[in-house]
């Protein structure tokens, strides 16, 4: 250490780190330093922060209700659950990742601190229903926080009926609240998103000038609008029943309970394209930046995004092979469910387009972004596989399924998340963090994740059913793979909070553009000053219009 | 009451297809009253829309929102009758 950092050091004993720079001292993280002027603020990048906290603690939370499914299942026995409160671990898991991290995930989050950045506006639409999708998103989390300790409920997460609203004895009604309040938001969101993206853009940004981050945040906007209204009535019909007695789904009072499958899938297929759209933007947008090279095929990027929330609201029916749909049905289902992987493909070629030739840059959110790539193929390819009916009626309800779903959920969005996390820090933040710990725990959650899931393909294939915590010694070797892998994961993602945090106070200032990125949020001071934007930009060029640094080799 | 007066009249034609549909449902049995009541349903509904809900006096982008609105529950009463229409009762 030089005898200025001593001086330094001894000036300022309270002080330890990096001191706050000019750029920090104007920008919103400063503007206001109460409780108040956080929680009654409607700048939509500190709403951004709320939602990160909150999101982040649910996060949290139905991991550890997956810590404990997964410690259960390392032994055919049930050792440390009871039946009842394994059903309780995975209901709990599924509510809290489906209703409180993945779907506002991305959008709340990232989108809600980009989408006025990105447009060159000085906030949404709508700034204080803004906040007020927040209050209404904790007002859920607190409904169902208050279900976990009222005792859980034991349904799973698609409260099917009868058993939902005949049957089970947990506090059904409740979740089912919590997750009807929690809807609003995501409404209120989609239509801030959408009325924004609409009206908002800078002179010049055209819809053929429009990140494709936006576009994605465009499509998921119109299916939490379209669709997020169904499963509140679904839902609110299950409660009329329940309490009321009035036939909606029990046969004994007039009821189909298959008119309940259709409904919440009708919404909850969707509900899948709302959790891994942003997801694929996120990736358009990383990619574009570690290749340093525009987007192949911008037009289609951006329309299959549109194309995905389309037809991804006609594919329902395939999560009904075996529940006593006709036939006919089906058939149509399992067709329409195939076409929803073209667009998926569309994507995942242009990405590999784009990086061909592509001066790469193996930066953590980059890394990240393969990692999606990866295992979004995999998932995407099991859905495939899936949509074939034969096929479905094998591994229907087993483990097959859940590796399915966990690869384009779990490996697909929440590394998309982790990567924006990255991509994104040093603009939210202002500060640069650690490359090499970012390196590290995108392998770790890549390696984690698939030690965890792959096993589950297996052990689905063999005839493990879902939802059970008591099965055969044979399969015990595979089940131990998984909870060896989960313990990897659960590190690798606690990982990140402690060098990213650790850079807030300790990390070089970052600069207005650490990736050299294109883009206007890039073009502004990191941390953003209040206002975002000194004057309204205007766009004079295209998207992700890299200039070529290198010349291209002979082959 | 020249922005009055339209109104009047849409609810007077609401009231006179109200009459329509339940003089239907004591003249018309079967198939022949379902179609009945479902075509004055839908002309009610595109008054209330085109009227009551000021579509007339808004632009393509507002229009084509409303009509999202109930294209996507025809999406879903299609593919969910797919379903209940061909099942079979064994």
């Amino acid at each position: 250490m030089t005898s200025d950092h001593m001086v330094d050091a001894a000036s300022h004993p309270a002080q330890p780190g990096i001191a706050e720079t000019a750029e920090e001292r104007v920008s919103y993280l400063r503007a206001g330093h109460t409780l108040g002027s956080w929680l009654f603020t409607s700048d939509h990048k500190r709403i951004a922060i709320l939602y990160f906290i909150s999101v982040t603690f649910f996060f949290f939370v139905g991991g550890a209700a997956a810590t404990l499914m997964r410690a259960d299942l390392l032994t055919p026995q049930a050792d440390l659950l009871s039946d009842e409160g394994y059903n309780r671990a995975f209901t709990l898991h599924g509510v809290i990742m489906v209703w409180f991290f993945l779907i506002p995930s991305i959008p709340n989050t990232f989108g809600n601190f980009l989408v006025p950045l990105m447009i060159g506006a000085r906030d949404l639409a709508f700034p204080r229903l803004n906040l007020l999708s927040w209050y209404i998103y904790m007002l859920g989390g607190l409904f169902t926080i208050y279900v976990l300790i009222a005792g859980g409920v034991d349904t799973g997460w698609t409260f099917y009926t009868p058993l939902s609203s005949m049957f089970a004895n947990g506090n059904v009604v409740l979740a089912a609240t919590a997750v009807f309040i929690v809807g609003f938001s995501s409404i209120l969101t989609g239509l801030n998103f959408i009325v924004t993206i609409h009206k908002l853009r800078a002179p010049g940004m055209t819809w053929g000038r429009l990140p494709l981050f936006i576009w994605s945040l465009y499509a998921t906007s119109l299916i939490l609008v379209l669709a997020t209204p169904i499963l509140s009535v679904t839902l609110a019909l299950i409660a009329a029943e329940r309490l009321f007695g009035i036939g909606v789904f029990n046969p004994s009072l007039g009821g189909d309970p298959l008119l309940y499958q259709h409904l919440f899938w009708f919404y909850s297929h969707p509900a899948v394209y709302i959790m891994v759209l942003p997801a694929l933007g996120v990736v358009s947008e990383l990619v574009a930046a570690a290749a340093r090279k525009p987007v192949f095929g911008y037009q289609f990027v951006a329309g299959s995004s549109i194309a995905i929330a389309a037809i991804g609201f006609l594919v329902w029916g395939h999560h009904m092979f075996v529940a006593g749909q006709s036939a006919y049905a089906s058939a149509i289902f399992s067709f329409l469910s195939l076409a929803v992987a073209v667009p998926s493909g569309i994507k995942v070629y242009n990405w590999t387009a784009t990086l061909y030739k592509g001066q790469i840059s193996l930066d953590p959110p980059f890394l990240f972004a393969m990692s999606f790539i990866g295992l979004f193929v995999v998932g995407g390819l099991t859905g495939v596989i899936l949509a074939m009916l034969a096929v479905d009626v094998h591994v229907h309800d087993t483990y097959f399924v859940v590796a399915h779903f966990h690869y384009i959920m779990v490996g697909g969005t929440v590394s998309a998340y982790f990567g924006a996390l990255h991509y994104w820090w040093p603009k939210i933040i202002g500060r640069r963090y650690s490359l090499a710990w970012g390196r590290l725990s995108a392998a770790l959650i890549f390696l984690g994740f698939n030690l965890t899931f792959f096993p589950q393909f297996l052990l689905g294939y063999l005839g493990m059913p879902r939802r059970y915590h008591v099965y055969p010694p044979e399969f015990q070797v595979l089940h131990v793979l998984s909870t060896a892998g989960a313990s990897i994961l659960g590190v690798a993602y606690l990982l990140p909070f402690t060098y990213l945090f650790y850079s807030m106070r300790y990390g070089k200032p970052a600069g207005a553009n650490p990736w050299e990125a294109t883009g206007l949020e890039w073009s502004i001071p990191s941390p953003p000053p209040k206002h975002n934007f000194a004057e309204r930009p205007t766009v004079t060029r295209a998207p992700y219009d890299y200039t070529i640094e290198y010349e291209e080799s002979d082959d | 009451m020249h922005v009055v007066r339209p109104l009047i009249f849409v609810w007077a034609a609401l009231m006179s297809l109200l009459a329509l549909t339940i003089a239907a449902s004591f003249a018309l049995t079967g198939p022949l009253s379902l179609v009945t009541s479902m075509g004055v349903a839908t002309v009610k509904a595109v008054l209330v829309y085109w009227f009551f809900m000021h579509l007339r006096e808004e632009g393509g982008l507002i229009r084509l929102a409303a009509i999202a609105g109930i294209a996507w529950l025809m999406i879903f009463f299609f593919l969910a009758l797919a379903d209940y229409a061909t099942r079979s009762s064994s």
